[in-house]
């Protein structure tokens, strides 16, 4: 099977005056259409840093990052956007406050395509969008409600379909239910379970939730100090509990 | 009367210079500075044209395109070199008032009052002070229609959307420098052309009017605001026109009072700064007042 992502000796490196820190310290990793990948690590382990690399927000010092084997090392954040997407931790993060759910979502459509000189097409994309959220109690009816209006689930739940809206190769979830109460993160997290499993998308998601790491994914990684210390398949992870996962923090 | 036509006529062609500043300050969300250059600016390229033989319409024209260069520095200094905004709207305005001076050769330069679109196309046949209303609203309901038609195209949605949430916008693939440039461009634009109706309407260009404008702009957005809280923003664009005739005449009536008009910037910025308290201010009557019943 071709790899969909391949990450080949990546560092990044910050510099000080007096020590240089590696937070990503000679990483290879290698994603494969379908794979729902689970990263887990303490603070400062090099999670989003690695997200980060991922998505061109932040360059790598060295090393070389492959999308079905193209070179987008040198890539911005805006040609990468095309294929990957991103849901971040903080639910203000991945919306437009002063703009509807409507407007938000049409923006996501046109997610890395060129932003033109022509009028939006809200109108015929409404009975789509409207689709999208009939099954959400949380969102359904507020298609043209103002997002700073929505409580922070909401928000995350549309930042969340904002994401999937315009399928991407690679979905990155960055913690995405952590700031939100338990009831509530326990519904995205299914929701976010069932649509990666109905439309097959390769997915790579940041946790600090044991049981959730546990529980979905079928690849479960640990990153320490900027290195891998465990890369774990389905059936492998299958045999682990929680408290064998305790073990690598 | 007429006092009060004329002040509705001046908060009109002064609302154009607002609408401008709503572009960086409600849209992309940050306070340009520039505006304080790129007024006189837009004045002095104006007087100088039409006092060299060129029409007013040209002048007009040219103010505007000047103005957007004005914005363009800026938004290099900011986007591309990270110039923190107000330092860069603050060395761009530095910088503007040699080059006005340049421009205008002069620090000050009057108009003869023929070479005047106010008196033109007919305007001057209407009576006193109707010429600035009307060509006001002309030249208001233009601008508003085209930023209406832009805002709802796809660039003007990631235009919104990079002032809204620059992360988010970044995310999705819009590159938020290029919109950073378009909102800075057009809005000092917007701002220089209504330099160069002030200038007409007063009969002179003088390198120090660009002083205490952004006050005025950022008045009349306020005030729209307070009257008209929680509208949807092509809506939000014909509030700042109301607040600008608001501010005008809260204005006038201050005069009218007897304040002296050397206390005109003082007064501008106490206005200002009650309208940006008031939501403060009405939710703390409004607590204590509810605090009140429950006491009772």
């Amino acid at each position: 099977m071709k790899p969909l992502l391949e990450i080949k000796d990546a560092v990044k490196t910050i510099y000080n005056d007096d020590d240089n820190l590696n937070i990503l310290n000679n990483i290879n990793l290698t994603i494969n259409p379908k794979d729902f990948l689970v990263v887990l690590g303490t603070n400062g382990a090099g999670k989003s840093t690695l997200l980060d690399a991922i998505t061109g927000t932040n360059q790598l010092t060295s090393g070389q990052i492959l999308l079905n084997g193209d070179d987008i090392t040198s890539e911005n954040l805006a040609k990468r956007s095309r294929h990957i997407s991103r849901v971040y931790q903080d639910p203000k993060s991945g919306t437009a406050p002063r703009m509807t759910v409507a407007e938000n979502l049409l923006l996501a459509k046109r997610r890395g395509l060129p932003r033109r000189l022509r009028l939006r097409d809200l109108k015929s994309h409404m009975a789509e969008f409207q689709e999208l959220i009939s099954n959400l109690p949380t969102l359904d009816n507020r298609l043209n409600t103002f997002t700073d209006k929505l409580s922070g689930g909401q928000r995350q739940t549309l930042s969340f379909l904002m994401a999937i809206i315009q399928r991407p190769e690679l979905l990155l979830l960055d913690e995405h239910t952590a700031a939100l109460d338990p009831q509530t993160s326990k519904d995205l997290m299914e929701l976010t379970n069932r649509i990666i499993l109905e439309k097959e998308l390769t997915c790579m998601m940041i946790t600090h939730d044991l049981s959730d790491a546990m529980k979905y994914g079928n690849r479960l990684i640990v990153l320490k100090k900027g290195e891998i210390i465990l890369d774990l398949n389905q059936e492998e992870k299958s045999k682990l509990t929680e408290a064998d996962l305790l073990q690598y923090f | 009367m007429n006092l009060i036509v004329s002040t509705i006529s001046q908060g009109f062609i002064w609302s154009i210079m607002a609408i401008g500043l709503f572009i960086t300050f409600r849209i992309l969300d940050f306070p340009d500075m520039t505006v304080e250059g790129s007024f006189p600016l837009g004045a002095v390229t104006a007087v100088s044209l039409i006092q060299s033989g060129h029409s007013t319409i040209y002048a007009l024209c040219i103010a505007f395109i000047f103005g957007c260069l004005a914005g363009f520095a800026t938004a290099f200094l900011y986007a591309k070199l990270n110039v923190p905004i107000l330092l860069a709207g603050i060395l761009t305005m530095t910088a503007l008032y040699s080059i006005n001076l340049r421009i205008l050769g002069k620090a000050n330069m009057s108009l003869t009052k023929s070479a005047n679109i106010f008196n033109q196309f007919g305007l001057d046949k209407l009576p006193t002070n109707f010429n600035g209303i009307i060509l006001g609203i002309i030249i208001i309901a233009l601008i508003i229609f085209l930023l209406i038609i832009f805002l709802n195209t796809e660039k003007g949605q990631a235009v919104i959307a990079t002032g809204d949430n620059e992360t988010m916008a970044a995310s999705l693939g819009i590159n938020t420098t290029v919109m950073k440039f378009i909102g800075l461009m057009v809005s000092n634009g917007i701002v220089a052309l209504t330099g160069g109706l002030i200038a007409q309407q007063n009969g002179f260009a003088d390198v120090n009017m660009g002083i205490g404008v952004i006050v005025i702009g950022l008045s009349a957005i306020i005030i729209g605001e307070v009257i008209y809280p929680d509208v949807p923003l092509s809506v939000r664009l014909i509030t700042v026109v109301i607040g600008s005739i608001v501010y005008r005449l809260i204005l006038m009536i201050v005069l009218q009072l007897g304040f002296n008009t050397n206390d005109l910037k003082l007064i501008s910025a106490i206005i200002l700064a009650l309208c940006l308290a008031l939501p403060t201010i009405r939710a703390q009557f409004l607590k204590t007042l509810r605090n009140g019943v429950k006491t009772k």
